[in-house]
């Protein structure tokens, strides 16, 4: 091969940008390396061609890069490897195993070192599906191995187009990835079909039959997400906010109790500590719906603020191809992208180097078609065997200042189903997890019918019109009714939509436990209370408060539970 | 012997331009003119030119000056002998020691790799209640403490460092002015604490290409005494937001578009890349940063303190001399303050929304409104909680901190009024306030 290998030499280096003039030809998006005279081999990508000169975005850093170091174009598009043994694994933007790279590099991480994502050693258990004599499509199932609790299907090559006759199968065994499992045929072509293969990142995998309209609820286990902002499997959603709002807090939340089958966590230009939590914890947490550990069902990207700011740009397609190959088999995939933010400003950092006419805040004009096309990859789909798979993305935003005008926030609004907006205030008064209660929506259907919700919203708002209102005329000027729906559309945000993430069982709220306290949440809102005074009203309310509060800390349907909820109607019956 | 050039091509704020060859990008230069000899480093490549960006200044620099390449890119001695030491933005000994020239290692190397990290787990205490209580800092974490041009910032840092207990500290300066550096130098002196410091200075009138190398030169040191020698480094670097001008002045002068308000559109990558390096090691030691961002006009939204805060683990934030409640956050503290009290964090959530409420009864008072019985308790409330919590002059430990948290809370208000659970009530709520409540 080495004498097809096309080749160039750098004119020009600009930040991670390269130009380069090519000998033969080059491909745009295309994989290519340069050579230093430290014999470091960079990974970049070809992002412009003009005339004989490629510019080239390199994953590393350039420093020590000269004027005539020699460039190898490798003719492949930027492509990860799908296989059985993602699950657990933690990978860089790239899709480099990082405990693998800090047993070959130590502490630091070490330009130019590349490693393969998936064991090549390692072996499975393989049970052939398909027959001599099946004509299969790209996609179709030839055969699965187990992987953890899932049935890891081995695929006819997403890239192979057009029908293949399957002439040879292998039998029932262990094998590692690299043996040939089938062999296929297409016309006078055959071909082996491995347990892994591999696909360009920037193009979606749709080897299924149609995409579906995402209608069941993804149950989070977080009260005002399920209850009055929820999600659908295959939907998108999106958690802008300024920093210090809970954003992560959130996302890992959602990684933990989320009822989904597989959760791929991609931190994107975020920090590194924040991985560093789920790198740890997973591997020891317990997934409650499995009795499995939490990391059997993660896959971790992990491209984090200080990594290279070219492969945080990959590491969002990425990731999502992850998640497409994993759908594929029939799964439901959640993917958390923290933070787009960041995504889009490596975009914009290339632009910029690219000398492009900026848009607004000098992001980039496409900045808007590459939002939309990345969230238009998530979906529920019926695949051509008739079963069902999904991904579900949340992307997290952080916006400059705060300011949900910007951009990026503006760009994810107009393709997500579900808009969760954090609020520095609410965060700033400790009330977590800080999702503004009315300026949040979802076209999704939720977990609690509408009337019943659209009831508590109306409290909520009037609530706070009621807290507005005192703000002017002060609390004395305010009829004590008026205060009393105060004083509930409070306790509806002290007892319901805020929660307690750190506590064990108050973190994990399920969709039946939701049903049932939020109809207790609703005699309440519904009863007619009588009070002498505001200050009796006040304290009635905060006992109620703290009896609510206790009931949220008890495991649920267990005695104390019960004995709670008798408290609680118990004071609610006497209340005045 | 390496080649000299003579001709230099395009002087246009602090950047030159050279025909050369063989040059590697990052590599530094030595550049001689009338006025003397700086060092400069490669910017850009391309073609046949090459960018330097003079660390002195391009003032005095003539097209025939000469430019020599060394070869490697910008190094610091990592060495036992920095201790002690002070020296300037390029390297050079500010004190009236000796250059160092063992051991050179590259700065602003590359990022940790993530699945070598730990999760922190060991609080660094400060004696400081509103530090302590309610936004305790952990080792390895990096901490802005975001501020206004007056408020006591530098001292605030001072102190942290004096009481925090790490094996080693380095400061690194950016802008600051002659005083801040000469407090600096005796309270450090003072503490006795010279001979475990090192610091990296330049001041306000130092060449401004100067100011961008301290933060790598610092945590170039701050990383060799982590990784190979298993200290635990304490960091200070003040004032950020002068880095950031030194970035956005070089960008704009690279004719590179700016994203917001003049600051190149790479600033949160340029932070990240930085404060990242706080980190802790299961088999080598930690780093831990605080830094200073000042805030132009008090305004949290501008570009400088904004980018900061999504890659900080949280900030200190220092108004009228207090660190205020509200804003200020420390992301790793539950991390440890699971571990320190049962009562930490209830009394830690609680007494902070126990304070905003008094916030709102302190409003509904300046306008005139009548107080209820619930506001007169929530200002009683609040005027102990600012004096016992939040003045800088408390200096007390955690445990009694936390006493004094219930001791407050009892002779304001009833166990169910500050909505923390029953059995830490029943735990911990002073019995014998009874008589004090009534005064």
């Amino acid at each position: 091969m080495s004498d097809m290998l096309l080749t160039g030499k750098v004119t020009g280096v600009n930040g991670n940008m390269v130009s380069v003039a090519f000998d033969d030809r080059v491909t745009q998006n295309e994989v290519a390396f340069v050579l230093t005279d430290g014999n470091d081999r960079l990974k970049g990508e070809v992002i412009r061609v003009r005339g004989r000169e490629a510019d080239i975005q390199v994953f590393e850093s350039t420093t020590g890069i000269k004027v005539g170091n020699k460039v190898e174009f490798s003719g492949q598009l930027l492509s990860v490897e799908l296989g059985p043994g993602l699950l657990t694994q933690v990978y860089d933007g790239l899709q480099n195993p990082l405990p693998e790279l800090a047993k070959e590099a130590g502490y630091f991480l070490k330009r130019g070192l590349y490693i393969y994502p998936l064991d090549r050693e390692k072996t499975w258990d393989y049970s052939p599906a398909a027959k001599v004599g099946d004509c299969l499509k790209a996609g179709d199932t030839i055969g699965s191995v187990p992987e953890g609790i899932f049935t890891h299907r081995v695929m006819l090559p997403f890239a192979w187009a057009g029908e293949w006759e399957i002439t040879w199968t292998a039998e029932a065994g262990a094998y590692n990835i690299d043996t040939v499992v089938a062999k296929a045929k297409n016309g006078d072509e055959e071909r082996n079909i491995t347990m892994v293969q591999t696909w360009p990142v920037k193009i979606p995998i749709s080897c299924y039959d149609e995409k579906l309209m995402p209608r069941e609820p993804l149950v989070t286990q977080v009260r005002i997400i399920d209850t009055f902002f929820p999600v659908a499997k295959g939907g998108t959603f999106c958690t802008p906010g300024p920093f210090g709002a809970g954003k992560t807090v959130l996302q890992h939340a959602l990684s933990q109790r989320s009822e989904v089958d597989i959760v791929i966590v991609a931190a994107c230009g975020e920090r590194a500590g924040e991985v560093v939590e789920i790198l740890r914890e997973f591997p020891h947490l317990e997934d409650p719906r499995t009795g499995r550990h939490l990391i059997d069902r993660t896959i971790i990207i992990c491209n984090t603020s200080s990594m290279p700011v070219a492969a945080r740009e990959a590491s969002i397609y990425t990731s999502v191809t992850l998640a497409e190959y994993y759908r594929q088999m029939g799964l439901s995939v959640l993917l958390l992208a923290d933070s787009t933010s960041r995504w889009a400003q490596a975009l914009r950092e290339m632009s910029g180097r690219l000398e492009e006419i900026p848009g607004e805040e000098a992001f980039p004009a496409y900045l808007e078609s590459l939002v939309a096309s990345f969230y238009e990859r998530a979906g529920l789909v019926r695949l051509r065997d008739g079963g069902q798979g999904s991904i579900t993305i949340c992307g997290s935003v952080s916006p400059a200042g705060g300011n949900f005008e910007e951009p990026v926030t503006q760009a994810t609004l107009k393709v997500v189903g579900s808009f969760l907006a954090l609020s520095r205030d609410r965060a700033n008064a400790r009330r977590y997890p800080a999702i503004h209660p009315l300026d949040s929506w979802s076209k999704y259907h939720s977990i609690v019918p509408k009337d019943k919700i659209n009831e508590a919203r109306a409290m909520l708002r009037t609530g706070n019109e009621v807290n507005q209102m005192m703000k002017v005329v002060g609390e004395e000027g305010t009829p004590t009714s008026d205060f009393v729906q105060y004083l509930k559309s409070e306790f509806i945000d002290a007892v319901y939509l805020q929660q307690n993430t750190f506590d064990k069982v108050d973190s994990g709220c399920g969709a039946e436990r939701q049903q049932h306290v939020f109809d207790k949440l609703l005699d309440i809102i519904r009863h007619k209370f009588t009070f002498p005074d505001k200050d009796a009203a006040r304290s009635f309310f905060q006992r109620l408060r703290q009896d609510f509060i206790d009931w949220n800390y008890c495991p649920w349907e267990s005695d104390t539970f019960k004995a709670g909820e008798e408290k609680i109607d118990s004071l609610i019956k006497n209340g005045k | 012997m390496r080649k000299i050039y003579h001709r230099i091509i395009q002087i246009s704020g602090n950047v030159i331009t050279v025909e050369a060859d063989n040059v590697a990008n990052g590599e530094l230069a030595e550049v001689k003119s009338g006025r003397g000899t700086s060092l400069a480093q490669v910017i850009r490549l391309d073609k046949g030119r090459v960018f330097l960006q003079v660390f002195a200044g391009s003032r005095g620099i003539s097209t025939d000056s000469e430019v020599r390449f060394l070869g490697h890119a910008m190094r610091v001695a990592a060495a036992d002998a920095l201790l002690g030491r002070i020296f300037s933005g390029n390297g050079q000994p500010r004190d009236k020691g000796p250059a160092l020239q063992e051991n050179l290692i590259d700065i602003g190397g590359p990022s940790v790799n993530p699945a070598n990290r730990i999760i922190p787990r060991n609080m660094i205490r400060t004696g400081l209640p509103m530090i302590d209580i309610f936004n305790t800092l952990v080792e390895s974490q990096k901490l802005p403490i975001f501020s206004v041009a007056g408020e006591p910032y530098n001292e605030l840092l001072a102190r942290i460092a004096m009481q925090a207990e790490v094996d080693l500290i380095i400061l690194g300066g950016m802008g600051l002015k002659y005083d801040d550096y000469l407090y600096f130098k005796e309270t450090l002196d003072e503490h006795g604490a010279l001979s475990r410091t090192v610091m990296f200075i330049h001041t306000a009138s130092d060449p401004i290409v100067e100011c961008l190398l301290v933060p790598d030169m610092a945590l170039a040191a701050a990383e060799h005494f982590a990784t190979n020698e298993g200290k635990r480094v304490l960091v200070l670097l003040t004032d950020m937001t002068n880095f950031c001008d030194a970035l956005k002045e070089i960008a704009i002068t690279m004719e590179q578009i700016p994203s917001n308000r003049g600051y190149p559109g790479d600033l949160y990558s340029q932070l990240a890349a930085r404060y990242e390096k706080a980190v802790d090691f299961e088999t080598a030691g930690s780093i831990t940063i605080l830094a200073v961002t000042t805030m132009p006009g008090d305004d949290v939204t501008h570009p400088v303190p904004d980018n900061t805060g999504y890659i900080t683990e949280g900030q200190f934030y220092l108004v009228n001399g207090r660190i205020e409640p509200f804003g200020s956050l420390s992301r790793l503290k539950q991390q440890v303050n699971s571990e320190t009290r049962a009562d930490h964090r209830a009394l830690m959530d609680n007494m902070i929304r126990l304070y905003a409420e008094y916030k709102e009864s302190v409003e509904k008072q300046s306008m005139g409104f009548r107080m209820s019985n619930w506001d007169d308790k929530l200002l009683k409330y609040g005027a102990m909680f600012e004096q016992r919590m939040m003045d800088l002059s408390v200096n007390i430990p955690l445990e009694e901190a936390l006493d004094l948290g219930w001791k407050t809370l009892a002779q304001c208000f009833e166990p169910a009024e500050t909505g923390i659970k029953s059995d830490l009530v029943k735990q911990f709520w002073p019995k014998s306030d009874n008589a004090d409540k009534k005064d």
